[in-house]
């Protein structure tokens, strides 16, 4: 069997090392001091010497998947698929590997994590899980997730899912991360105590947020039409991939039947006998040898499908960012209106319509004392006011400021990462057009001996 | 009419070979061409069995010298013609097919390389509508040096019927030889409408393939019927059509022939039995080799339609990729090369295989036709056999017409079984061409395909080896 030859590792095969923070690093939201020189990336081709921070690095490995049944929230009979994951210590001086923890996990508690980091991280470009259902197939390809094909991919994706944030200079120090590596039982009571879905945004206030929002910084909406194209023109070549590797399969295979009829057909000839025969085999390697390179096709389109869904994590920075800065603005006006109120009551003219001024002319102007207490209590809401405006513009600051460094980060990756995804692809090709070389140049030869 | 009569075919049972007497009959013609001399193997003397060609190894290189390089042959030609208005062979540039894959046909359609003196081409489709109806005529040039026919040159306009007659006759002549296949009439599936430019085109190609097909078999190439075929004016063919066996007996011949493949043959001799086996087992073959042809094709048509979609979305990509911009764009024109190799694979498979797998298909037809046939002749001998020792008719006559028809089966018989074997050696030729040429379109396909890929690789390495040394203080 044909090997294929050898390529620069892609990143979804297992990296040997990575860094990984120091596993005590405490909850809390990440606006804090951020690494740098960070974005390690996956590719075991990079070395990761020049990231000396930790003393110790831990490899970590999605080693297995298993079929099991279980019981539901409903406690109805179900099967799922629940994944190995190893975590390894690498000693620094030696470099040998100890596995330090071993435990299995199932596809919805990678969600839950996910879910986790999205609400505690939002200025973070979260890595995204790989796709719940399998999308874009062929017909080849079973849209079942209990096909072993289908498996043994996501198997590999949610390994690049753990290296990824393994390899992120904010995200590896979370606890919740650490314990998805190391605590088996009660990891799931443990992110449900942090109480991040209360936290989280509803959507409705962010969908709220992105249509009434006035200034929002100009990257940002840029940030949100690029991810819009990238996952428009992404899913199109992924669905043009699919039908191209469709055709391909079935001329590959209809070249199979050759051999079978020459195979038949040798036995009526006398001199072309021997010829047609051994021709008849090579169409057949011909025709099985599409289904690895399908195969492996089917990885380089699992790695433009990260991208896909690192759309949506990109939309995801955007819209926090809205809602911050509707936020703001929703401050900014109740202060201003705030201090309109204010200055209307000490200068006693009402310029503005306003209930309390209807109600003066229906009952009468109200007292100097209540005035005065009024005025007191506008003057403190205006203080505090202008107190949490400052610090909203402050926070607003820092998340733009950490987000962007974050999405300069991925941008980086991004380049590199397509950049070698693309490459791969033309490797493939080669290998492809070696193959089929080889096959054809032996079929011509028995051809010609005919 | 137009065979060689029975000295000719006594020739080929003492020689055993067609190819012999081929060769025999293409000697006394270079003297006649020379001589000006009508006749043709008339001195029907056979040198004896096996004699080696000793002019084979000179005339082939005559012969490659005129398919490529006709300008320089005038001196060679000079030998053989003195008489110069007989055969202008530099006339053969502008009016012969120009392709030189389709000239390397022609003269390949014999194992060995022998000296043509009829070349024929069929082209030019040109529609004629009447108020009965519409057909298309092909126009078909020939040229030649033989005596017998009156000039050296002819050009006719022929329908698809007219061929239908040609055929009818050669095989009412020879009904025991193998005669080279028509088109269909008719495309079964597929067919919007009954003249689309591709059938025309096909057909065409399958007509000039039957006419020298015919012109390359030692014994049809002497058919009259086949010589006013290629000569007559359209009025002149229409006159000689109408002469021959009366419909009535055509009728009659049709009846006796059911008659008696009704009653089967029950003594076909062992070779011919083998001969049957052989060609049911090949139309088999045959027709399923054709059907994953054709499918071959279709799909590798579809992947091309798929492919064409695929190198242009990168383009769109690259629209929001700055630093990917080149990297993309050179992945598009790399998919887009790829899709233009694919379509030249596509063309050469419909040139090279697909017409030639075809063909032998309805040889296959053909062949059971030839078989059915034989077995006709020896049927009507067997059933005379069987009166005379029954007793059941007229017993006088019976000596002499079994004699006769003896001979009659003795000759087809023999006729066959040379013919066969050059046909199966011919079929062997073309399958193995045909199949190699395939092998050889999908060989380039890959390796332009794989220059382009590996030329791309090259590039992004050289990039980034510069960017590297950019980085670099």
């Amino acid at each position: 069997m044909e090997q294929a030859p050898l390529e620069p590792e892609r990143q979804l095969q297992p990296a040997p090392l990575e860094p990984l923070g120091s596993p005590d690093a405490g909850l809390g939201a990440a606006v804090g001091k951020e690494a740098e020189g960070a974005g390690e990336e996956n590719s075991g081709v990079d070395t990761m010497t020049h990231n000396n921070f930790w003393l110790k690095k831990i490899e970590i490995s999605v080693s297995e998947a298993e079929k099991r049944t279980g019981r539901n929230a409903m406690n109805m009979q179900e099967t799922y698929t629940a994944y190995l994951i190893e975590t390894r210590s690498v000693e620094h001086t030696n470099s040998q590997s100890v596995l330090t923890d071993s435990l299995w996990r199932r596809y919805s508690e990678f969600e839950l994590l996910r879910s986790y980091l999205l609400v505690y991280y939002p200025h973070i470009v979260v890595p995204p899980l790989p796709e719940k259902r399998a999308e874009f197939v062929w017909h080849k390809l079973s849209a079942d997730n209990m096909d072993p094909d289908f498996v043994e991919r996501r198997r590999i994706g949610l390994e690049n899912f753990l290296l990824r944030i393994a390899s992120h200079p904010i995200l590896c120090r979370d606890k919740i991360f650490y314990l998805f590596l190391t605590q088996e039982g009660n990891w799931k009571d443990t992110v449900n105590e942090t109480g991040f879905q209360l936290k989280a945004d509803s959507r409705l206030k962010a969908l709220n947020a992105t249509f009434r929002v006035k200034n929002p910084d100009k990257r940002f909406t840029d940030l949100k039409h690029y991810s819009d194209e990238l996952q428009s023109v992404i899913s199109h070549l992924l669905r043009v991939r699919a039908r191209v590797a469709d055709r391909l399969y079935g001329v590959y295979k209809v070249h199979g039947n050759y051999g079978r009829v020459f195979s038949e057909w040798s036995a009526i000839e006398k001199e072309m006998g021997d010829g047609l025969q051994s021709a008849g085999h090579h169409m057949d390697v011909y025709a099985s040898s599409i289904d690895d390179i399908l195969e492996d096709e089917e990885h380089y389109a699992d790695q433009l499908k990260e991208y896909l869904f690192y759309a949506e994590a990109l939309r995801a920075v955007c819209r926090k960012h809205e809602l911050m800065q509707y936020d703001l603005e929703m401050a900014a006006q109740d202060l201003a209106s705030k201090k309109q109120q204010c200055e209307e009551l000490a200068t006693g003219t009402v310029r503005t319509f306003s209930l309390k001024g209807m109600t003066t002319k229906l009952f009468g102007q109200e007292t100097p004392e209540q005035r005065e207490a009024r005025i007191k209590v506008l003057e403190e809401q205006i203080n505090e006011g202008e107190q949490q405006l400052k610090s909203k513009n402050l926070e607003g600051r820092e998340f733009v400021k950490n987000a962007w460094a974050d999405i300069e980060r991925f941008k980086e990756q991004k380049n590199r990462d397509l950049k070698e995804a693309l490459i791969s692809y033309a490797v493939m090709q080669i290998s492809m057009c070696k193959k089929g070389i080889q096959v054809w140049t032996n079929a011509k030869e028995c051809f010609s001996k005919m | 009419m137009g065979t060689l009569g029975g000295a000719g075919l006594a020739a080929v049972v003492a020689a055993g070979r067609a190819r012999t007497l081929r060769m025999e009959s293409e000697r006394p013609a270079s003297q006649a061409r020379s001589s000006g001399l009508p006749a043709r193997g008339a001195d029907g003397e056979s040198p004896g069995g096996g004699a080696p060609f000793p002019d084979s190894s000179g005339s082939s290189a005559l012969l490659q010298a005129e398919v490529l390089d006709l300008d320089e042959d005038e001196d060679d030609l000079e030998v053989f013609s003195k008489d110069a208005s007989l055969m202008d062979m530099n006339s053969f540039s502008p009016m012969m097919p120009t392709s030189p894959l389709s000239m390397i046909n022609q003269i390949k359609f014999e194992d060995e390389p022998d000296l043509k003196d009829l070349f024929i081409t069929v082209d030019e489709p040109e529609s004629h509508v009447t108020t009965i109806e519409t057909f298309i005529t092909y126009r078909i040039i020939t040229k030649t040096s033989r005596g017998e026919f009156d000039s050296s040159e002819f050009e006719v306009r022929r329908r698809y019927q007219d061929f239908l007659w040609l055929k009818g006759k050669l095989e009412e002549a020879h009904p025991t030889l193998i005669i080279p296949p028509l088109p269909e009439k008719f495309i079964v599936k597929g067919m919007v409408e009954r003249f689309n430019d591709d059938f025309i085109e096909t057909r065409r190609k399958a007509l000039h393939k039957f006419l020298n097909r015919i012109a390359d078999h030692p014994t049809l190439t002497f058919n009259e019927d086949f010589k006013i075929f290629l000569t007559a004016q359209a009025w002149e063919l229409s006159s000689h059509k109408k002469q021959g066996p009366g419909l009535l007996s055509r009728m009659g011949q049709t009846v006796r022939a059911v008659a008696s493949s009704m009653r089967g043959v029950k003594n076909r001799p062992e070779e011919f039995m083998e001969m049957n086996n052989f060609i049911e087992l090949f139309s088999q073959k045959i027709n399923l080799i054709d059907k994953i042809s054709q499918r071959i094709y279709k799909e590798e048509r579809d992947y091309f339609d798929e492919m064409k979609e695929y190198g242009p979305i990168h383009i769109l990509w690259s629209a929001s990729e700055e630093d990917l911009v080149d990297t993309l764009k050179d992945v598009a024109s790399c998919i887009d090369r790829c899709c233009k190799a694919t379509e030249r694979r596509m063309s050469g498979l419909s040139e090279a295989l697909l017409p030639v797998v075809h063909e032998y298909v309805l040889y296959s037809e053909m062949l059971m036709g030839v078989m059915k046939r034989r077995d006709q002749i020896q049927a009507e001998l067997d059933s005379k056999v069987e009166a005379l020792t029954y007793k059941k008719a007229d017993t006088d006559l019976l000596p002499e017409e079994i004699g006769k028809l003896e001979d009659k089966v003795e000759c087809a018989n023999n006729a066959l079984k040379a013919d066969w074997e050059r046909w199966k050696q011919n079929m062997q030729n073309d399958i193995k061409l045909a199949f190699t040429d395939m092998a050889e379109e999908n060989i380039h396909y890959y390796e332009q395909c794989l220059a382009t890929w590996e030329s791309f690789l090259t590039s992004q390495t050289n990039l980034h080896l510069e960017e590297a040394s950019e980085d670099k203080p």
